[in-house]
């Protein structure tokens, strides 16, 4: 069911992507499909009524592994968040840019290239 | 030899980050670094022993921890990368002293052969997805280098793209994770081996499958590139076409289908149509064009749609005709490219239909120019009709006479449009109007191809010609690209 | 954007405030930096609270006083310096064990956790200077007080 809902976040953010005609908006589109996908992989190592997934000395392994929630998915949310701070950063500071050229948000307005 | 594996990753990367502080001893420290490292990389690569080596970072055993992989293809691509980086490297001393901050431009550079080299050389799914990245945002930084209206622009529609790809790539990883366990790419192999895809990882395969196609520029995915390769600097257009898309989006396509999931008749089928689609969309858009740049751009959507198509006919004669294809487009584009910024400085426009008579204003770049062009359009003595003839002929061996054909009308489309820019760049007088080309008259041919500018257009145009020797060793087994295609028809990874 | 004055920060109260609380917050990062090897955090999370700390001045006392704290030209270096400390920790274990990123330098030898985490540590300081640094770059030129392609023509 929440897998749903994911996908259901995700499409919403492919929805403003595609209509939305304000930078910003689309900036914060991208970030709505983004955060969907992390929700997704983290769904994809949680276990309900789970332990973290930490060994320590007189853990046994067997129930452990029965047990854990797995670790792998929420390091690589990590990473995900990470790189998208990366592209979050630069797509503002590029619409900051459009904006001081064209004077507009609009990206039906920017009509420089086209062919 | 097997040590000198990670240092392909961290050289470039430590380099990119040692800049900002070298240049701040000695401006020209940027452009020496760059091109000394492109350099050690590429001893590196050659050095580099061809048969399958898998690297444990830090002797953690295969399922747990990151491995690095090297065999025939990837020691293929890396051998492009750092080539072309040198390449692009020297030319950029001559050419990028038109804009300032030179050093942010060598960083993000350098970034960008990281992140290739770490996508050709990862061993796991997600390391090859981060890789990806650090590659795409240093291309969207360096398209929108020039900081004007279409810079900006086209980096924008880029990057919005670019991130709605990789979007779908997460979510296709994601998906991959969810329904095996794993995302190491040799254990994944062989935990999909022998079973019929499920639909979740059918779904995901088809995710992937777009993802990458957009990072390459296949058909329908095809909108950004002839945006962002005009707006970048030469010597980036240079090095995204000829090198980026391809490392970060076919050969990794090339690399999930046929050595991860397994190729099938069906995704063969789809590989031919997407790429004989892209081939014909973009030469017919090509022929269209006035921009030089955006022409080339147009011609390397349609080339890349050669190699897919290529790549679709699933022998192995196709593979290596796919595979000499890429190399050759990876030296014969770049060139193109390079010698569209010196045409852009001699002649102060794009527009073809606003320079004439080029020829003498700037002669060596007439000069490779003819090569590139007769390159790409597949005329004998030059690398482009060994592998289209490869190629034709094994889509005749393999039955596929409609396609052969498709090929051999589309050289012609290209041998037009090439033909097109020569009439309209270099022949001519260069007094039929003097009036729209100022920069015609004024611009002596020293300050339009330097020394830096001229010798890695020379070094291109001697290799357009020196490769065509790889097929010395017989048609079937070029020198290099037999063993790359080698790797990709032993089927998926053995664990 | 570009041609705006500097800020010159917020009111008293948020000043005075921001003074209590930015030491407290920049040795809350460094401390997560240190443990990164014993506790949850490490050199991502505590480099992240500690680039807050620099930005709470930046914001409430305005970007001349942000930017002497903590300069462009210093964030730079940091930034290179952080990458490269990294990326020496990694080398070191190709040269000293022969694997790329081998854990050569291990501070826990006995198996007793200790404040000293030998090379997890040395990387995590690496990866937290980078992250403090890289942050408050990005947020300086999204608040348009060091606009990196303009400001350096």
């Amino acid at each position: 069911m929440i897998y749903f809902l994911c996908f259901g976040l995700i499409l919403v953010g492919l929805y403003g992507v595609l209509v939305r005609r304000n930078t910003v908006k689309i900036i914060i589109s991208l970030l709505v499909i983004e955060y969907g996908i992390h929700l997704l992989l983290v769904l994809q190592g949680y276990r309900r009524g789970g332990v973290p997934p930490i060994v320590e000395p007189g853990t046994d392994q067997q129930t452990w592994i029965g047990q854990s929630v797995d670790p792998l998915p929420q390091a690589l949310v990590l990473t995900s968040i990470v790189i998208g701070l990366g592209v979050l950063a630069l797509l503002v500071s590029l619409s900051i840019r459009l904006f001081e050229r064209y004077g507009t948000m609009d990206i039906s307005k920017m009509r420089r290239l086209k062919g | 030899m097997n040590n000198l594996i990670p240092l392909l990753v961290v050289i470039p990367m430590g380099v990119a980050f040692a800049i900002p502080l070298a240049v701040r001893m000695n401006p020209r420290l940027g452009e020496l670094l760059s091109i000394l490292t492109a350099l050690t990389l590429l001893v590196i690569s050659l050095f580099l022993p061809s048969q399958e080596i898998i690297y444990h970072i830090g002797n953690w055993p295969t399922p747990d921890g990151i491995d690095l992989r090297v065999d025939g293809l990837s020691k293929l691509m890396l051998l492009i990368i750092s080539g072309l980086a040198l390449v692009v490297g020297i030319y950029s001393v001559g050419f990028i002293r038109q804009f300032t901050g030179h050093y942010r431009y060598y960083t993000l550079l350098m970034l960008m052969v990281t992140g290739m080299n770490g996508v050709v050389l990862s061993g796991d799914l997600f390391n090859l997805y981060i890789f990806v990245e650090i590659a795409t945002i240093a291309s969207y930084a360096l398209v929108a280098f020039g900081g004007e209206h279409e810079d900006l622009e086209a980096s924008f529609k880029y990057a919005v793209l670019g991130g709605l790809s990789s979007s779908v790539i997460l979510i296709g990883i994601a998906l991959v994770y969810g329904m095996t366990g794993t995302l190491n790419l040799t254990h994944l192999a062989s935990r999909l081996d022998g079973h019929v895809l499920t639909p979740t990882l059918q779904f995901a395969l088809a995710l992937l499958f777009c993802g990458f196609g957009l990072k390459s520029a296949l058909v329908p995915f095809h909108t950004w590139l002839p945006d962002a390769y005009p707006a970048a600097p030469a010597p980036i257009s240079a090095i995204l076409s000829g090198i980026t898309s391809k490392a970060i989006g076919l050969y990794v396509l090339v690399r999930l289908l046929f050595n991860v999931f397994g190729i099938t008749d069906d995704l063969l089928l789809l590989l031919r149509w997407s790429g004989g689609i892209t081939m014909v969309v973009g030469a017919l858009l090509a022929l269209g064009q006035w921009n030089i740049k955006r022409l080339f751009a147009y011609s390397s959507v349609s080339q890349v749609g050669l190699i897919v198509l290529a790549f679709g006919f699933g022998t192995t004669a196709g593979i290596v005709g796919a595979i000499f294809h890429l190399v050759n487009h990876a030296v014969f584009k770049p060139l193109l490219f390079l010698n569209s910024g010196a045409i852009e400085i001699a002649a102060g426009t794009r527009d073809l239909r606003k320079m004439h008579g080029l020829r003498s204003t700037i002669p060596v770049t007439a000069t490779t120019h003819m090569v590139g062009s007769l390159s790409i359009a597949g005329i004998p003595p030059f690398n482009g009709f060994w592998s289209k003839l490869i190629i034709v002929v094994a889509a005749v061996n393999a039955g596929f006479m409609g396609w052969a054909s498709l090929v051999v009308l589309m050289s012609i489309v290209t041998l037009a449009y090439q033909l097109k820019v020569q009439t309209a760049a270099f022949f001519g007088s260069n007094t039929r109007s003097p009036e729209v080309t100022p920069s015609i008259a004024t611009g002596s041919r020293s300050n339009a191809e330097p020394l830096f500018m001229a010798v890695p257009m020379i070094i291109l145009a001697i290799g357009c010609g020196a490769l065509s020797l790889l097929t010395l060793t017989g048609l079937d087994e070029p020198f290099f690209v037999a063993s790359a295609a080698e790797v990709l028809m032993k089927g998926v990874f053995t664990w | 954007m570009s041609g705006q004055k500097p800020t010159e920060g917020m009111s008293l109260i948020v000043k005075t405030t921001c003074g209590w609380l930015k030491g407290f917050i920049l040795l809350y990062g460094i401390h997560i930096i240190l443990y990164g090897h014993l506790t949850p955090g490490g050199g991502f999370a505590g480099g992240v609270i500690a680039a807050s700390a620099f930005l709470l001045i930046l914001l409430a006392e305005g970007q001349r006083a942000g930017l002497k704290t903590f300069s462009k030209k210093a964030a730079l270096t940091w930034r290179s310096v952080g990458a490269l400390i990294f990326l020496a920790v990694a080398g070191l274990g190709l040269v000293v064990t022969g694997t790329f990123f081998e854990n050569f330098w291990t501070g826990h030898a006995s198996g007793n956790f200790t404040h000293f985490g030998g090379s997890i540590q040395a990387s995590e300081i690496g990866i937290g200077l980078l992250v403090c640094s890289s942050l408050y770059l990005v947020a300086m030129v999204l608040f348009g007080c060091a606009f990196g392609f303009e400001s350096e023509r």
